[in-house]
């Protein structure tokens, strides 16, 4: 048992090293003074400074901001009522509906972003609007984070207990005000959850946000494969360490949230 | 929530303290799902409409897609274009398929020793371990991505290992190639293998797996019978998450494979961008959505036991 013990270890650890090898050297090489070339020439944060005085990726990043930010809470609001909807009323094709539900979540990125840039490309010619940019990105990405809010909430739904909400109308609440001071604070959480996610999955996305962008609408996934495309340079690595950090220190923080709460 | 009188009316019932008829339920439907659904219908489903639509139509002279109906899309990446039987696209299928089973295959083998690794943990370090497997897959896949092109540039010590026994020449970078777009692929998808499978490693019974090592059987054998039995829903759940996204993906070959490794996600982004032929990019796109439907599928009839709901 102990022989099979080190070697699930040893392999766990090349396996571990193999995930972090990519995240690690991005890091490195921020720090590395030479601009071309894999060699190691010593430590400078000069990177950081180019960066910092460079006005794309900074419009990149208000971009990349502005859109996780408004297209999160236009899908929060969306996906929480739509959750609640199916939770708790009867429409025909209910079993449909709900499966359909799925389809974004399952179908590659890629056939999202060009159905919608072909979509798109089809109402401008129509009705003149629709131009390619930040309207375009936040209505696709509130279209892929709607059934992601929808399922996080509705899990939280189905374990809440009716009779908190029959006892508030019994006491004489009227159902806004039930809804304000019982329910939403109890599926809170399952809200929080969900935004999170989508806000995440905003931030992350490139492939949607790559097709259905404008001029003047570059977010930093899109910066850095533009970047990646013409040769990788150093303060391309600055600015993926600075997001590296971002999602670590995010993942961190909600994972001692999760364990706080339980 | 379907029981219906014999007039198919829904009878009025108490629901969280109300008395609801059907057309309240109705209303109260079309308030509160209306929106977010509509929402998803007019910018998902109607452009996946429009582009089964276009699908069967031509490419005009300057790229502007022709209202005349053609079967000739799908019948290019079967390989029969204008030019006679080109194999092109057909290849194009056939290695985004092999790629994809491949990629789900290597990660399925590594995900087991590390889920088991972490499962056998004491809990602050399992935790530790857990969280270490999910900022990879919290890290933008960008990012891991091209840091392969440094990793794997001729003058690092990647490739000079490979050159020092024999597999490349001096110097010469192991991208692009097929080699380093499998290394990227199985390094940004083994998060998605070894988390659903940890969730089913988790709640194994450790009495079956004793059991079946007190009645003699072989390491192979309580594998077989004794765990894999028990964890196949996590297995099965890694691999949609595995195989979907590998199919789909265009960034990982495009940065780090080179033409001959271009898979169905290349062909679409090549004909909706630069090629400018929108009515094929269509029908590629769709074959993508059919092919993925087929293991949705698949994985369904496999694990029918387990039913709705396992994806998520």
């Amino acid at each position: 048992m102990t022989r099979g013990h080190w070697l699930l270890t040893l392999l766990s650890g090349g396996l571990y090293t193999f995930l972090y090898a990519p995240i690690v050297v991005v890091i490195v090489y921020s720090f590395n003074t030479a601009r071309y070339g894999s060699g190691w020439r010593g430590f400078t944060t000069k990177w950081y400074s180019t960066l910092w005085n460079n006005p794309q990726a900074l419009s990149a990043a208000e971009n990349t901001l502005v859109l996780a930010v408004a297209s999160t809470v236009l899908a929060t609001v969306l996906g929480t009522m739509l959750a609640m909807g199916l939770n708790r009323y009867w429409f025909p094709a209910k079993r449909l509906a709900s499966w359909l539900l799925y389809v974004p979540v399952v179908i590659p990125d890629i056939v999202m972003a060009v159905a919608m840039l072909l979509f798109y490309a089809l109402l401008r010619d129509l009705v003149g609007l629709f131009n390619l940019g930040l309207t375009t990105m936040v209505i696709s990405h509130v279209t892929f984070q709607i059934p992601f809010v929808a399922i996080v909430v509705r899990s939280r739904l189905f374990g809440l207990d009716p009779a908190l909400e029959e006892a508030a109308r019994d006491l004489g609440a009227t159902p806004w005000q039930t809804f304000w001071r019982v329910t939403f604070p109890l599926i809170l959480p399952g809200v929080a959850a969900g935004g999170l996610l989508a806000f995440t999955l905003s931030l992350d996305d490139f492939v949607v946000s790559f097709f259905t962008s404008g001029p003047g609408s570059t977010t930093l996934p899109i910066l850095i494969y533009s970047s990646v495309k013409r040769g990788i340079t150093p303060d391309i690595n600055a600015l993926s360490t600075l997001i590296i950090l971002v999602s670590v220190v995010g993942t961190v923080l909600i994972t001692l949230m999760q364990r706080a709460k339980q | 929530m379907s029981a219906h009188n014999e007039h198919g009316e829904r009878p009025a019932e108490v629901l969280f303290g109300e008395r609801l008829t059907r057309r309240d339920h109705l209303r109260r439907s079309a308030m509160l799902s209306g929106p977010g659904f509509l929402w998803v219908v007019i910018f998902l489903f109607l452009p996946l409409l429009f582009m089964v639509g276009i699908s069967v139509l031509s490419r005009g002279a300057a790229g502007e897609i022709s209202l005349t109906f053609t079967w000739e899309n799908f019948q290019r990446f079967a390989g029969f274009g204008e030019l006679g039987f080109d194999p092109m696209y057909p290849t194009i299928i056939l290695r985004s398929l092999v790629l994809g089973l491949a990629t789900t295959a290597i990660c399925l083998v590594m995900a087991f020793p590390l889920t088991f690794f972490i499962a056998g943990l004491r809990s602050p370090l399992k935790n530790l371990a857990l969280t270490l497997v999910v900022i990879p897959l919290w890290t933008n896949l960008l990012i891991r991505t091209y840091a392969w092109q440094i990793l794997l540039a001729g003058d690092g010590w990647l490739a000079r290992a490979a050159a020092w026994v024999g597999l490349t020449g001096a110097g010469e970078a192991l991208y692009p190639g097929t080699l380093a777009v499998y290394t990227g692929m199985v390094c940004d998808f083994l998060p998605f293998l070894v988390l659903p499978l940890y969730a089913s490693v988790e709640k194994m019974d450790w009495s079956i797996v004793e059991a079946a090592m007190d009645l003699g059987a072989n390491g192979w054998r309580v594998f077989q019978h004794a765990v894999l039995p028990q964890v196949k829903p996590g297995v099965a759940a890694g691999c949609i998450l595995t195989f979907i996204p590998a199919m789909g993906t265009f960034v990982i070959p495009d940065l780090l494979g080179g033409s001959k490794t271009m898979l169905l996600g290349n062909a679409i982004q090549q004909q909706f961008g630069p090629s400018r032929d929108w009515p094929f990019g269509a029908a590629i796109t769709l074959l993508a959505v059919v092919i993925v439907m087929l293991g949705l599928w698949l994985f369904y009839r496999l694990d029918a036991k387990r039913g709705e709901g396992m994806i998520l």
